[in-house]
Formats: C-alpha cells, sequence, structure tokens
C-alpha cells in the first residue's frame, strides 16, 4: 500500500528538507521505493542536500504545464535505483503549481511508488497548500524553540481543518545537555503543548552540516547519531515498534569528561 | 557534578525551559482562539435565533467576540434588549430540542 507524506513546519529553517532527504533515502536503504517531491517552487534545495543538483533536466512545473513526460523530470539518485527526486523549479513561483495540479501528480507517483514524500516550503500560504493537496498524512517538523513549537500548532490546526488525519512529530536539534540543565524545552514539553504522537526524536548533531556539505544524507553513513535517528524513524514509518534512542549515551566517564571540557554541547 | 555547581552558582530564578513553555502556553492560548469567519457567523445566527425566542433584541447593536484574558478565553456578548417577550412561547411553548445548535 502506498503513502504520500508531506514533511511540513511552518516555520522556515527547522529541518524539513533534511529530513525528507533522510527519511527518503533510509526508506529506500530498507527497500522500499521511494520519490520526493521538492514542492518549495523557487527556493529549490532538495536537489543539493541529496547531491544531485548536477543532474537535473527537467522540474515538477515542466511535468505540470505539460513540457515533459513525468518520468523524464525524475531524477535517479547516486546510491539507490529505487530513489527518485522529483525537483523543484528555481525560476518560477509557488503560484506556477495548483493544488489540483499537485493531487494529480501525487496519485501518478503514488502508482509507481512506495513512499512520496513532499518536502513543503515554509509558511502556510500557497505553497503549503499545494504540498499538503496530494498527501494522505503529514509529518511535522518542529525544534525545541518557542516559535517553532508555535508555528507547529498553527500547523496542526490547519491540516485538521482540512480533514487530514492527526500529523505525527519529529522533534529535530534536541541538545540533551541543554534539556538536562532545564534550559531547553525537553520532548515531553513539546508533546504536552502540541499533543500529537512522537514519531522521532533527532539529536543537534555536526555530522548533518557535513552530511548536508558533501550532499550525502547522514541517514546512511554509520557513524552519525542524528543518521541513527533517521534509520529508526524510517522503520517506524513502516510499521515497526522501535524504541526511542538514549539521548545520555553520553554519560559515561568519557562523555563527562567531554562535556566538562567542550561544554557547549 | 559539573551540572550541580552550574545550578548552584549560575542559575537564578526558574530555568529557561520553563519560562519557554509558560510563555508558549500564553501565546497559544491566544492563537487557539481565533475562530474561522464562516463559524463565527454561523454562531451569531443561532445566539439570535434562541434569544429572540425569548427576548426582543437589537441585532444590528449586537456585539460577541472573543476576550483573551491572561491565559483564558471568554465568549463576550453584549446584546442590546428592546423588550421582554410575553405570553407563550413560540412553538407551543416547548424548550429547544437538541437541534438547536446546527447550524443554517
Amino acid at each position: 500500500m502506498s503513502e504520500v507524506i508531506v514533511i511540513t513546519s511552518g516555520k522556515g529553517g527547522v529541518g524539513k528538507t533534511t529530513t525528507s532527504a533522510n527519511l527518503g533515502a533510509a526508506l529506500a536503504s530498507l527497500g522500499k521505493s521511494v520519490v520526493l517531491i521538492d514542492a518549495d517552487i523557487g527556493l529549490r534545495n532538495l536537489d543539493v542536500v541529496m547531491g544531485l543538483e548536477n543532474r537535473i533536466v527537467y522540474h515538477l512545473v515542466d511535468v505540470v504545464e505539460g513540457y515533459c513526460r513525468l518520468n523524464q523530470a525524475l531524477i535517479k539518485d547516486k546510491r539507490f535505483d529505487n530513489l527518485c527526486l522529483l525537483p523543484a523549479a528555481q525560476t518560477k513561483d509557488k503560484t506556477a503549481v495548483t493544488p489540483d495540479q499537485m493531487r494529480q501528480l501525487c496519485k501518478e507517483l503514488k502508482a509507481e511508488f512506495d513512499f512520496v514524500l513532499v518536502d513543503s516550503p515554509a509558511g502556510i500560504e500557497q505553497g503549503f497548500k499545494n504540498a499538503i493537496a496530494g498527501a494522505d498524512t503529514a509529518i511535522i517538523v518542529a525544534t525545541p524553540e518557542v516559535s517553532s513549537v508555535r508555528d507547529a500548532d498553527r500547523i496542526i490546526g490547519l491540516l485538521e481543518a482540512e480533514s487530514m488525519p492527526p500529523p505525527r512529530l519529529i522533534c529535530n536539534r534536541i541538545r540533551p545537555a541543554m534539556v538536562r540543565r532545564g534550559d531547553m524545552l525537553g520532548i515531553s514539553d513539546i508533546l504536552d503543548i502540541l499533543a500529537i504522537e512522537l514519531l522521532g526524536v533527532v539529536p543537534d548533531d555536526e555530522s548533518i552540516v557535513v552530511s548536508t556539505n558533501r550532499g550525502e544524507p547522514a541517514a546512511l553513513s554509520q557513524g552519525s547519531r542524528a543518521g541513527v535517528a533517521f534509520r529508526n524513524i524510517a522503520r517506524r514509518v513502516l510499521g515497526e515498534d522501535v524504541p526511542f534512542m538514549n539521548l545520555d549515551e553520553t554519560n559515561g566517564f568519557l562523555g563527562r569528561l567531554k562535556r566538562m571540557f567542550g561544554s557547549t554541547r | 557534578m559539573l551540572e550541580l555547581i552550574q545550578r548552584l552558582f549560575l542559575r537564578e530564578g526558574s530555568a529557561s525551559k520553563d519560562v519557554a513553555k509558560e510563555r508558549l502556553r500564553m501565546v497559544l492560548v491566544h492563537d487557539r482562539a481565533t475562530v474561522a469567519p464562516h463559524v463565527w457567523e454561523a454562531l451569531k445566527v443561532d445566539l439570535i435565533r434562541v434569544i429572540s425566542r425569548y427576548l426582543d433584541i437589537d441585532e444590528a447593536s449586537m456585539d460577541v467576540q472573543l476576550q483573551t484574558e491572561k491565559d483564558a478565553v471568554a465568549l463576550v456578548a453584549s446584546i442590546p434588549v428592546r423588550r421582554v417577550k410575553r405570553g407563550p412561547l413560540p412553538g407551543g411553548g416547548e424548550a429547544l430540542g437538541p437541534g438547536v445548535g446546527a447550524a443554517p
């Protein structure tokens, strides 16, 4: 059974694109066929995060305007044959596509892939409405900040108004040491406020910056803690019951030393 | 250990995440108190219909709004009454059934 999942947040810069790329790569590594749609028309980014920016010929707007066939615009991933990207247009804006066209597009892709992941733009205007139009379910990405959680709450309300099923939450960029000190909203605080199901917790991890620099999703590198978190999320999306990561793993003697000397993290 | 020292020497007042959570709570009380215009109109129509059974009201100068206090939301209605209706209630004097709340 195929599924169209939109990854959204309201607020910009919380990790929607990183989450889309990593969830896509992780699902593909688990053997599922996946297509990623970059719905951020005018601000295309998923291609660079995936390291596929040099392969783009056609884009989403070309497809909906009939300049090319859908299959011509799909870019195959370097690492997985079962992972594709439908890039956004860089020169158009959000109004170049309508919700009806997105619905049709998602329907066609759903027939060919196990998962269609839609990377939503920030905001709640047309771009957001396009992104959610064809989606069966939504994943909300939020960071432990007042502004992000507030926007997430607004998005939950908007999805409800569109009669979508309750979204699931990914808490991104958690810094366990700060949570322990009481200087960062913890998972329980955020869940208290938003009252939605938790899908995953991703620690703030420098390896994300490194992997984005290289255009290789962190979910594919073994040493990355954020990568492990994204692989766990992918397994939960597949219905597996995976326990949430213990974020206090650095509690050993070494970890404590590390925190004492470089105690910013 | 380090945390303990930090807590002893650096901490003043409550942890900042408690401040964040409290501020979020407040801001969401306000955010969530917005009602879609069509829902709001339906509510007003229903209110007028029910109250008009008992009171002759001045619909034009009626004012209904949601007021958010510090941490609560209230529906505040100011409805000028022209006169109290007398005599038997319309519809044979029965109280309105459960269908009253339905939007037109």
